[in-house]
């Protein structure tokens, strides 16, 4: 046990401490029984499990965490935090883990996920709400040249039925709402 | 009559109007009013907290510190608005500090939040026991023997607010007791709170095709004739990408996928139209074209 007064915190601190999550039980408590990985709907689409993922951090194996595309591919349901005997929240530790990744620029430019949700942020702060058809174009080329067909197929189906708006709605009070989130951080960081 | 301020969020304007057009009908025929949230803005879905804490808090804190400006609850149709107001709400009432320093950001809009109000689903407007009461007393049988699969979705439950037990959590029935009450057949859904793939059908799409695939089988295992949808996401991806399932996996789905409030809609007697029905890319006539009486030779 290290008993001096200053050291430096280990990965598995870091990450807690992006938690704020007072509720959540520490990782050491972690006790690799993998119910989490067993309630995960996504687990075969993660190059490792949440079990491991977790292992992992309480190894203080930050290369080899911050390289998966576990965090990346949590959709965000919960079932490992509703079933987790120790009481862990897995899924606010992918959010955790995919905070860290942006902040610290680690993740794999090759994936959609991290540029998905700054522009979806970007958005927001433009406009104050969310607008579908704005990210789509930048992501549909991930299935190629019959995805952009297909998914320019669905869109006109959906144009047709009233369902694709072609002009964002934008709140009344934006600029209110961008003086509002520059008091909470640098929107220069987001934008 | 019971008042809420609903909070539609974003989807509802655009992808998902049909659920907002229902919600506004059925709320109507049961004497609740939804009076929309002012200058309400975008809950952050899961990017926010993706990209950063404080900002996913600091834009839910805007649309509560409104809706207590109007003196009222807020009902949120959709899962994941539900989940980030209902979340961010007990983390400030939990927290004072986080109040204080959000309280700080909300004056930049003239906006303060006390913590004095409550965020629900709007499926839980329509649970209550006077409101069951009166679907049971106003229900015609439109929807009589029609198999139903209750789609909860994932965070309409989880994760689990305090006060639920793990009965409530792993096998909810306010859903079916609802479908029940408009004279519908709610089927056992094993899968009725499993995950639609989210985001994920932008992000990672064979991740969110599989998922969607599973929660197609074991509807068409459960004999269902429509999935009855909570969320405009799960609506969104069981519905749209439908087609892709069938291409990936060379099936051959049609489910229906209706809003809850549309089918409860029809038990109440509203039009097709005013309900937004035929706007689906997988057609749902077969539902609206049932004739009553077909059904009730079935039983």
């Amino acid at each position: 046990m290290d008993t001096t007064t200053a050291r430096r915190i280990t990965f598995r601190e870091e990450v807690e401490n992006l938690l704020h999550a007072e509720e959540g039980a520490s990782l050491v408590r972690c006790i690799q029984c993998a119910t989490c990985s067993a309630a995960c709907p996504v687990v075969e689409f993660m190059d490792h499990t949440p079990r491991l993922l977790i292992g992992l951090i309480n190894a203080g194996m930050k290369d080899e965490v911050m390289a998966s595309n576990t965090f990346w591919t949590c959709a965000s349901c919960y079932a490992c935090t509703e079933k987790c005997p120790e009481g862990i929240r897995p899924a606010d530790v992918m959010y955790a883990l995919t905070r860290y990744s942006l902040w610290k620029d680690t993740f794999n430019r090759d994936w959609v996920a991290p540029e998905f949700s700054r522009r979806f942020t970007k958005t927001i702060l433009r406009t104050g709400k969310s607008y579908e058809p704005g990210y789509a174009p930048a992501f549909i080329f991930e299935g190629g040249i019959p995805g952009v067909v297909r998914e320019m197929q669905m869109a006109m189906k959906l144009l047709a039925k009233g369902r694709l708006p072609l002009i964002p709605s934008r709140i009344k009070r934006i600029r209110n709402l961008r003086s509002m989130v520059a008091r909470v951080m640098p929107l220069d960081g987001i934008e | 009559m019971t008042r809420y301020a609903y909070y539609p969020g974003c989807s509802l304007e655009t992808m998902a109007a049909t659920y907002h057009v229902s919600s506004m009908e059925v709320a109507h025929k049961l004497g609740i009013e939804l009076e929309e949230l002012e200058d309400w803005n975008c809950c952050g879905a899961t990017a926010y907290s993706h990209v950063d804490e404080l900002l996913a808090t600091v834009l839910c804190a805007r649309n509560l510190a409104i809706a207590e400006k109007q003196g009222l609850n807020i009902v949120a149709p959709c899962n994941a608005c539900y989940k980030n107001l209902w979340t961010t709400n007990a983390a400030l009432k939990r927290d004072a500090d986080l109040a204080e320093h959000m309280n700080y950001a909300l004056e930049a809009d003239d906006l303060h939040y006390l913590g004095s109000i409550e965020v629900s689903h709007i499926m839980d407007a329509f649970v209550t026991p006077e409101a069951l009461e009166a679907i049971r007393h106003k229900a015609n049988d439109r929807l009589k023997g029609l198999r139903v699969a209750p789609y909860y979705g994932c965070q309409i439950v989880r994760p689990r607010r305090p006060g639920l037990n793990q009965m409530q959590v792993d096998d909810p029935q306010y859903f079916e007791e609802l479908l029940a009450a408009a004279g519908a057949d709610p089927v056992p859904y094993p899968y009725k709170l499993r995950c639609c793939g989210a985001a994920l059908m932008v992000t990672n799409r064979p991740a969110a095709v599989a998922t969607l695939r599973d929660l197609l089988q074991n509807a068409v295992d459960a004999g269902a004739e429509v999935i009855a949808t909570t969320c405009p996401l799960c609506q969104t991806n069981l519905e749209c990408y439908q087609a892709e399932v069938n291409r990936a996996y060379d099936a051959d789905y049609q489910m229906p996928i209706l809003y809850f409030t549309q089918l409860l809609g029809l038990a109440l007697g509203v039009g097709v139209k005013r309900l937004g029905i035929g706007k689906e890319l997988v057609s749902a006539e077969a539902i609206v074209k049932r004739p009553a009486a077909a059904a009730a030779k079935s039983e």
